[in-house]
């Protein structure tokens, strides 16, 4: 284990930021902290780099703690979410900032700003002045500068979030590379699902400072912990309905007298009501019938491949599916019939 | 929120309170001690006295007249210069706020060369009217008034004109799309957005106006006002009635304060400027040439006292007599000041003083910039407000306190005898700079992303290389501002060292004088042109700064 958060907890006032996360991160696996905003994310990155410190819990790294070292001692680097690149320096001098904290010199110091540079296909720009640079580029003087000093633990805070959206799939793609290139191990916060599934080997889903679910986006996806994680990683709709029984892996759940097959989660218990989080796929639209969820198609949102169909079910719930793009249209009759997966049942947690 | 102890904040803080507040306690002490123990006895006096009603009435409605004529000069100008395009605009709208140049002690001489019964005005009057008596005299409230809007106008103008900047055309648009007239969106809409900018203004011409000395202590004549009133009483050796008055006059500055406050009201949120289309509105040509015209004269008249201080200063010592206009002119006043030692004398002090009082000023406004806020320590709120807090008080009043203060040798108490030595006047200094510092300091400190200095933590640079290699570097526009604003005013300093000099430390200003007492009007006018030069410099820097800042 290269890095560990052990219950970390950092109070505000009467508001618990971050509330006994621990994480647990291999040497070279990029970790997403992912969530809404307030949910403690960014609070986190900033215990690890020291600029906060937690009131109990502790930071390890290779097993040493290092919760009473500065940030000036931690050798974590950092991309910070405006960069934070020093105007009245040049590239090559914001570069070569942290190489001069460790003495290195003279023509090794201009080697490994041109090494860094290189890393981020900068070649030659060492004395550009910063505000000649693009957005893109100067994401990537940001980067050269936080791996030039070669730390331990790289940090990027929200390193997407100030780019154009024409860019950021290219710049993903392009961090990434860099990354597993370089080999170092990496905490970034997002609160964009897309971002964190592209980049994090792991993701960490915190939600009012709570770690929500921790693992690869697959097992997010396919297994979420609660209807929160449901919900916030893809589209998920909500569907009440009462637990009829209880199998292994699986529970049958009744919704409007249709009994639906579901995957279950932790305390669910036959007779009791049951929360239900539809997948877009969870249900294939098809003639009315019986033990059908049978409704109608009140709207269409099309996206390309395919389309997501609003469905008012008789009496019931409101189900987001997806299908072919001209297979439905609004008004028309139609009959939800599960697919068999991407339906998960939830306890309904007590109020 | 809790906040971390910070030793170095408390150490501030008490230092500060040494500085600030101590000699003001001293001095309210001082009011109630008799020879005999506790006294009500001087505060009696005081009220029953009607000169000095007389002189603290004539501080308060001189400064609330000089609030209103301010504004009917300043306001007018700053639609004029920011509404409508004539050729000459932007030439004319910054040779307009050329006042501010004028240190006020160099403002009063100039006014002095200009309109008084010797100046320029009343030969002009003479010579036509070929009469030899001065036309007319220039002295009492009066006189104190006009010197008064002229210099201080400017703060009308200069607040108003950056609040019409920044206010947002779609809401005027926004006003007029909803069928609104001009009058009425006018009074409904601009000026309600300017209102903070106009209290702002209000306050600043107050507080200046009610600390005036230079004006009314050259042109008052028989009519005193609280600052003159102190300044009389303790030479005529009454300290204890000088210190009630000085209790008076800043109970009279803190209420005035207080009241203009309250007017602000919740700050106005001017919209985003976003989109936004030109604020300019286009005139007829003739209405342009005029307007042009208009604006020529008008700097012109306002320029006249900078333009006499510079003809003056070539004036020979003793050879403007009765002509119209001096008949010979010569640079030897310059040269007297650089190569004569008496002359130069005052300058070397008052530059030596004033830059010591800036470099500490700037120390202390540094520290408090970093306590307050990137350590945010828990005494933050009273750091500030105790840096800002000579900037309300009048200098008169600091000057009397600091005297009070350093007469005694008490260390203990916190008190040395600096009287008589070199080092009161730069102290006095220091203290007067600190609302200047501090206000630039902290407002540069606020600017500044505090993700560089984490940044420069990351990248493991120290404190101090942190400091000295991203802080101060990105805080230099900001440090700029201050410490020339800071300098000059040390450097122009009268209200303060009128009190507190000795020969040995006599400053420029005070040289000023005596040239004036002596006659040597060129000599005095190249010390007015001198410090002018610096103030424009200084000005210059400013304006630079905002407009880097954007």
């Amino acid at each position: 284990m290269f890095l560990e958060l052990r219950n970390l907890t950092k109070q505000f006032g009467l508001q618990r930021a971050v509330d006994h996360v621990s994480l647990t991160i291999q040497r070279g696996e990029i970790l997403a902290l992912l969530g809404p905003s307030g949910s403690g994310k960014t609070t986190t990155l900033r215990l690890l780099a020291g600029f906060e410190v937690p009131d109990q819990g502790q930071v390890l790294v290779e097993g040493e703690d290092v919760i009473r070292l500065a940030p000036v001692h931690r050798r974590f680097g950092m991309v910070f979410q405006h960069y934070a690149l020093f105007p009245h320096l040049d590239v090559g001098e914001n570069v070569a900032f942290g190489l001069e904290s460790l003495g290195v010199k003279g023509a090794r110091l201009g080697g490994r700003v041109a090494a860094a540079l290189a890393l981020v296909d900068l070649a030659g720009f060492e004395r550009r002045r910063i505000g000649q640079l693009s957005g893109g580029q100067q994401q990537r003087v940001a980067l050269a500068r936080a791996l030039a000093p070669e730390p331990r633990v790289l940090l990027l805070d929200e390193p997407l979030s100030n780019l154009d959206p024409s860019l950021r799939e290219r710049t993903r793609r392009e961090i990434r590379d860099l990354i597993h290139r370089v080999g170092i191990t990496t905490v970034l916060v997002t609160h964009e699902q897309e971002e964190a599934f592209d980049l994090g080997d792991r993701i960490a889903l915190l939600r009012d400072g709570r770690l929500e679910q921790f693992g690869t986006p697959d097992e997010l996806y396919d297994q979420p912990a609660t209807p929160f994680v449901a919900g916030f990683i893809g589209r998920a709709t909500p569907i009440d309905g009462r637990v009829a029984s209880v199998e292994a892996e699986t529970v049958v759940v009744d919704v409007g007298g249709v009994q639906l097959r579901a995957q279950a989660r932790n305390g669910v218990v036959a007779g009791q009501p049951a929360l239900l989080m539809s997948r877009p796929e969870a249900f294939v639209a098809d003639r009315p019938g019986p033990d059908r969820l049978n409704g109608a198609v009140v709207s269409r949102r099309f996206v390309g491949a395919s389309a997501f169909f609003t469905v008012q079910v008789d009496r019931g719930p409101t189900i987001e599916v997806a299908a072919p793009p001209r297979s439905l249209s609004v008004g028309a009759k139609v009959g939800l019939v599960p697919s068999g997966r991407g339906l998960h049942a939830f306890p309904v947690e007590p109020k | 929120m809790k906040r971390p102890r910070s030793a170095w904040g408390v150490l501030l803080l008490l230092l500060l309170l040494w500085l600030v507040v101590y000699p003001l306690v001293l001095v309210l002490i001082d009011s109630f001690r008799g020879p005999q123990g506790w006294t009500g006895d001087f505060f009696r006096q005081f009220v029953e006295r009607p000169n000095e009603w007389k002189a603290l009435w004539g501080s308060i409605w001189i400064s609330g007249a000089t609030v209103v004529l301010c504004a009917l000069i300043g306001i007018p100008l700053a639609f004029l210069f920011s509404r409508y395009e004539f050729p000459g605009r932007r030439l004319l709208g910054g040779l307009v706020a050329l006042p501010v140049v004028l240190p006020p002690l160099v403002g009063v001489i100039a006014f002095l060369f200009l309109f008084g019964e010797t100046g320029f005005a009343a030969r002009l009057v003479q010579a036509i009217t070929r009469s030899t008596d001065p036309p007319w005299r220039l002295q009492g409230a009066g006189a104190i008034l006009l010197v008064h809007a002229y210099s201080m106008y400017v703060y009308f103008y200069l607040f108003v004109r950056a609040a019409l900047a920044g206010l947002d055309p779609s809401l005027l648009e926004a006003a007029a799309a909803l069928g609104a007239s001009k009058r009425r969106t006018l009074f409904k809409v601009t000026l309600p957005l300017l209102r903070p900018a106009l209290v702002g203004a209000g306050i600043l011409t107050f507080m200046t106006s009610l600390a005036s000395f230079s004006a009314p202590y050259i042109f008052g004549g028989g009519f005193r006002v609280m600052t003159t009133q102190i300044v009389a009483t303790r030479l005529n050796g009454d300290v204890a009635m000088a210190m009630v008055e000085t209790v008076a006059l800043t109970l009279v500055a803190l209420g005035g304060l207080w009241l203009l406050r309250r007017s602000e009201g919740r700050d106005v949120i001017g919209g985003s400027r976003k989109g936004a289309g030109p604020v300019l509105v286009a005139v007829a040509p003739r209405t342009r040439r005029l307007m042009t015209l208009l604006a020529t004269a008008l700097t012109l008249l306002l320029l006249l006292p900078h333009f006499t201080l510079v003809l003056l200063s070539f004036v020979p010592v003793g050879t403007w007599t009765t002509e119209p206009v001096p008949p010979s002119y010569t640079v030897g006043n310059y040269l007297a000041l650089f190569s004569e030692p008496e002359r130069f004398r005052p300058l070397f002090n008052s530059f030596w003083m004033a830059t010591l009082a800036m470099v500490a000023a700037m120390a202390v406004a540094v520290a408090a910039g970093h306590l307050i806020v990137r350590k945010r320590v828990r005494v933050r709120g009273a750091i500030e407000w105790l840096l800002s807090l000579p900037w309300v008080v009048p200098g008169t009043v600091f000057a009397i306190a600091l005297a009070t203060m350093f007469a005694v040798r008490a260390p203990l108490a916190g008190r040395v005898v600096l009287i008589g030595t070199i080092w009161l006047l730069p102290l006095a200094y220091l203290i007067r700079n600190l609302p200047i510092a501090g206000r630039a300091v902290l407002a540069g400190y606020r600017q500044l992303d505090p993700s560089m200095e984490e940044a420069a933590a990351t990248l493991g640079a120290g404190r101090w290389r942190t400091l000295r290699r991203i802080t101060l570097p990105l805080l230099k526009p900001a440090l700029a501002a201050g410490a020339t604003l800071a300098f000059a005013t040390g450097l122009g300093d009268f209200v303060t060292s009128i009190m507190l000099y000795t020969y040995d430390t006599r400053p420029i200003s005070l040289e000023i004088l005596s040239s004036l007492r002596s006659a040597d009007i060129g000599v005095a006018a190249a010390y007015g042109v001198f410090l002018m030069v610096i103030s424009a410099i200084v000005f210059a820097i400013g304006s630079d700064r905002r407009a880097a800042t954007g």
